[in-house]
């Protein structure tokens, strides 16, 4: 009975360690990759638009690039393993402000990038520094709203635009964004009142994306909406899907509050992680992307404002016309975070139902 | 609990000798329970961080609402798919009707299709501007919204729609496992004591396979509480949309991590409740004969009924869904195959494979050694180990984060040290640490579906085995893995093709550059192209294909005797 028994043992033991072996063998082949000239990215941006942008660097460095694409846990992984990367993408202030505020990131000192970058667009410290721009901006409809009937985001509270409004979840991180940019200018409770108002203008209950806010207006949902700029041009240029390009064509794209402080912006922008192995090929990469290809590229393929002087936007953006953008120091928009995602809950602005 | 019953008797005066003493199975339980559970020790030790006043808000708020919109969700899955699970599993298991042999397998196919892909495709479909209600507006004349009423697909309905028609699989897997396990002879008494078919299958039937049903449903509705995907998309606002929602826009991890605590109380409530009140019921197959089941021949309206209940949740689970994918993908073609599609599909192949495997071996061996030691601490340490499937994927891959972590920077610092060496990080640059990912949150199917294949048998066998001079481990191999391959195969499955879908955890834990089908397709979904990943989906519904195929051939081989 014994042998027996050890013999079972030994099968389930051999069959263990041949996978450990195997997981041995996949890791080292992981890890041994080491040696050359590399950067490691964690990045929130889609690779469609970073990957050729990243090629191009490669080839002109000759530093190759590992990348990592996530969303939420990007903050936990930074922490966890330090070391592991050593520039961040995001494509949001918040998570740059979050992760700036976890001690994640370290300070960069660069004429390049203090020379491709406006002042008001990256940290003071160089502890982030923003790319592109993109405006959250009012889409209102062709058909049923004229040209000057909207000038300003507090406008959205006027009652005559009852069950005319869509969005998208007042949760999402776009909105919180721009709730915060209001809480910050006008104080929380002048912002919760507006973000009342603005619920009990809605058509419909806050889901879908940007795109599916044109699709609404088009449809004869609603009248306006809110949404990123460069997802106007998007859908304008869609050379396979027709239907969207007819969204585009519903909606023309309204940049609020131009007489006083300007249109929300936020920005996309990148970080070198404090423990980076690799700092000076981050700081290059970084330079990198804020230099004129890699700003023509964010322009031309995502419809983005460049931040470099002197870099074109894409015609289609160039023809919305020029636009005034709110220049609040985009961290203290950012520590309101907190506050607008909490006013969202408390005007319950999420649960709006038509009939009541 | 009389888990052991049989052995204790037989075992009695060398159990007692053993009690106190070390041995292989109670030490590698009680370890690999604790290396699983480790990332769920590690959110609950962030739960126990401070969170300012982040509970202050959410009672003052939203969490009544996060609290009975998760009830509603769990009620309304839990039910649907317990009807349809249970319902189809008896009728292709001891009925017959045209097309049955195909149902078999067919009503497993909504397990490879992705609920939050589903809920896409719905969304298209059903919404204000899809074709369906545009249709309508046409042939009726109304102008918008407020002339008629349609129901609205991104609520909680549509969310239990969606998460029933892609969930119920689950339940009717095991259903069907156990209804095909089952001795013949009870039925066969009841139907002779003049019960009624229909009788049988609620007083005999049912009861027999009440374990099976309640792992599969504890399943589904761990599922729809961990989902993030769908509620998300549907703007339902469940405790999970709550927990990322304190997560990421109030920056509040560990309040997160207190919402996760809360959330998993539920699961740990709802079992404890069905526990309690089966209480000592437990049936066994005590007969040896195991004659081919009877079946009984449906005619008429009773057959279309049949025809009908099958066909419905294979249509909206899977023929529609996959028919839509099918349309995107043909007109996409070009944009959507990718250079790399058979470096990520081989990626996707391998850690699903893994995963599978490490998930059955760690179950087997959890679920036989809870049941040989007979013992409340193995239990609750087991069953602890496998709740990691009712935490959100993305929470729980940041408590395999933190382990994961700590070894690898004290390794890097012992190459380091000791022999000068500086290396990679071992366990989260490779594969390794989301394979470990895996297992932490998957264990629960492979765990579950053990358990309930072993309940199956009756301790009697143990006992005559062990009397015959059997050791466990012989035991194990000789006896209970025979008489539940279909159970092990149902576990592997599972887990496969549920890797294959997974997108949380592979996300954050994957090492650089690295891309599996449920990635590549949630790149392109999130940026709302769903026409261009419409060509991945369907990879991750085809890969999913064949083993749900070949697993339902096995399942109707496995019963004891059958084809030999």
């Amino acid at each position: 009975m014994f042998a027996a028994l050890n013999r079972a043992k030994c099968t389930r033991m051999y069959v263990g360690i041949s996978m450990f072996v195997i997981l041995a063998i996949l890791a080292l082949g992981k890890t041994t990759a080491n040696a050359e000239e590399v950067v490691n990215l964690y990045s929130y941006r889609q690779p469609f638009l970073i990957k050729p942008i990243l090629k191009a660097f490669t080839e002109k460095t000759g530093i190759k690039t590992n990348i990592v694409f996530a969303k939420k846990g990007m903050l936990e992984k930074i922490k966890a393993t330090p070391g592991a990367a050593d520039a961040v993408l995001t494509v949001d202030i918040g998570r740059l402000h979050d992760m700036d505020k976890a001690g994640l990131l370290q300070p960069v000192q660069s004429k390049v990038l203090e020379q491709n970058i406006p002042s008001s667009y990256r940290h003071p410290k160089g502890h982030w520094f923003g790319l592109t721009l993109r405006g959250r901006v009012i889409y209102a409809s062709k058909k049923r709203v004229k040209p000057g009937a909207i000038t300003r985001y507090e406008d959205l509270a006027d009652p005559k635009w009852k069950g005319r409004i869509c969005t998208r979840s007042g949760k999402h991180v776009y909105n919180v964004s721009l709730f915060a940019s209001i809480v910050a200018h006008s104080g929380e409770a002048k912002a919760k009142k507006w973000l009342m108002a603005l619920k009990s203008n809605l058509a419909r209950k806050p889901s879908g994306n940007d795109r599916a806010q044109a699709k609404a207006i088009h449809a004869g949902e609603c009248d306006l909406a809110l949404a990123n700029t460069y997802y106007m041009a998007k859908m304008a240029t869609n050379k396979k899907k027709k239907v969207q390009r007819e969204w585009a064509k519903a909606v023309y794209i309204v940049f609020p509050n131009q007489k006083d402080r300007g249109a929300h912006v936020n920005i996309s922008g990148a970080a070198v992680a404090k423990h980076a192995k690799n700092r000076k090929n981050a700081v290059r990469l970084i330079e990198y992307l804020s230099g004129e290809y890699a700003q023509k590229l964010y322009a031309e393929q995502n419809y983005e404002y460049p931040l470099k002087k002197g870099v074109k936007t894409h015609p289609l953006v160039y023809s919305w016309g020029k636009f005034k953008a709110d220049t609040i120091n985009l961290a203290k928009v950012a520590n309101k975070r907190a506050i607008a995602s909490k006013l969202v809950d408390k005007v319950d602005y999420n649960n709006f139902s038509p009939s009541n | 609990m009389s888990a052991g019953a049989g052995l204790n008797i037989v075992a009695f005066p060398r159990r007692l000798a053993k009690r106190f003493q070390v041995d292989f199975w109670t030490i590698g339980t009680l370890l690999l329970a604790l290396f699983i559970a480790a990332p769920l020790l590690s959110v609950s030790y962030l739960a126990l961080q401070p969170s300012g006043d982040i509970w202050h808000h959410l009672l003052t708020t939203v969490l009544s609402r996060y609290v009975i919109t998760t009830i509603g969700l769990m009620l309304g899955v839990g039910i649907g798919t317990l009807l349809i699970g249970a319902g189809t599993a008896w009728l292709v298991t001891l009925c017959r009707f045209p097309g049955r042999r195909i149902f078999e397998w067919a009503l497993l196919l909504p397990l490879a299709m992705p609920a939050y892909v589903v809920a896409y495709v719905y969304t298209d479909v059903f919404e204000y501007a899809g074709p369906v209600q545009t249709l309508l507006r046409a042939i009726f004349g109304w102008e918008s919204s407020r002339d008629y009423w349609f129901p609205e697909i991104r609520s909680l309905g549509g969310a239990i729609f969606v998460m029933t028609v892609t969930l119920y699989p689950y339940v009717y897997l095991l259903a069907r496992v156990a209804f095909v396990q089952q001795s013949v002879c009870i039925l066969e008494v009841s139907r002779t004591l003049g019960k009624t078919a229909w009788q049988s299958f609620f007083s005999i039937a049912l009861p027999s396979a009440r374990p099976s049903l309640i792992i599969g449903v504890s399943l589904v509705l761990m599922e729809a509480l961990n989902d993030f995907g769908t509620v998300d998309f549907f703007a339902v606002e469940t405790l999970t949309a709550g927990i990322f929602d304190v997560w990421l826009n109030m920056n509040n991890l560990s309040g997160a991590a207190q919402l996760a605590v809360v959330a998993l109380c539920f699961v740990l409530l709802l079992l404890w409740a069905e526990r309690k009140s089966r209480s000592n019921q437990r049936y066994f197959n005590t007969s040896t004969k195991f004659q081919a089941l009877p079946s009984y021949q449906l005619r008429g309206i009773k057959m279309l009924c049949a025809v009908s209940f099958c066909l419905l949740p294979i249509g909206f689970g899977f023929i529609v869904p996959s028919c839509i994918l099918g349309y995107y993908a043909w007109g996409f073609y070009e944009e959507s195959i990718s250079r790399d599609f058979y470096s990520i599909l081989s990626n996707s192949l391998v850690l699903s494979t893994l995963s599978a495997t490490l998930s059955v071996v760690a179950g087997i061996y959890l679920a036989y050694a809870v049941r040989l030691k007979d013992n409340k601490l193995l239990k609750s340490t087991a069953r602890f180990a496998s709740i990691g499937y009712a935490v959100p994927g993305a929470v729980l891959a940041v408590g395999v984060l933190i382990p994961m972590g700590k070894m690898d920077v004290f390794i890097q610092g012992f190459l380091n040290n000791t022999f000068g060496i500086s290396s990679g990080l071992f366990f989260s640059g490779t594969i390794t640490a989301v394979s470990y990912g895996y297992l932490a949150r998957f264990l629960a199917l492979s765990y579950g579906t053990m358990e309930a294949s072993l309940m199956r048998i009756t301790p009697n066998m143990d006992g005559a085995a062990r009397t015959l001079g059997l050791g466990p481990a012989r035991t194990l191999k000789r006896i209970h893995i025979p008489m539940i391959r279909g159970g092990i195969l149902a576990a592997a499955i599972l887990v496969f093709v549920d890797t294959m879908k997974e997108l949380p955890m592979t996300i954050i834990l994957r090492p650089f550059n690295f891309e599996t089908l449920a990635t590549q397709v949630h790149q392109l979904a999130t940026d709302e192209l769903l026409e261009e990943s419409a060509l991945g989906s369907l990879s991750i519904v085809a890969a999913g294909l064949l083993p749900v195929v070949y697993l339902s051939r096995t399942i109707r081989d496995a019963r004891p005797g059958a084809g030999k």
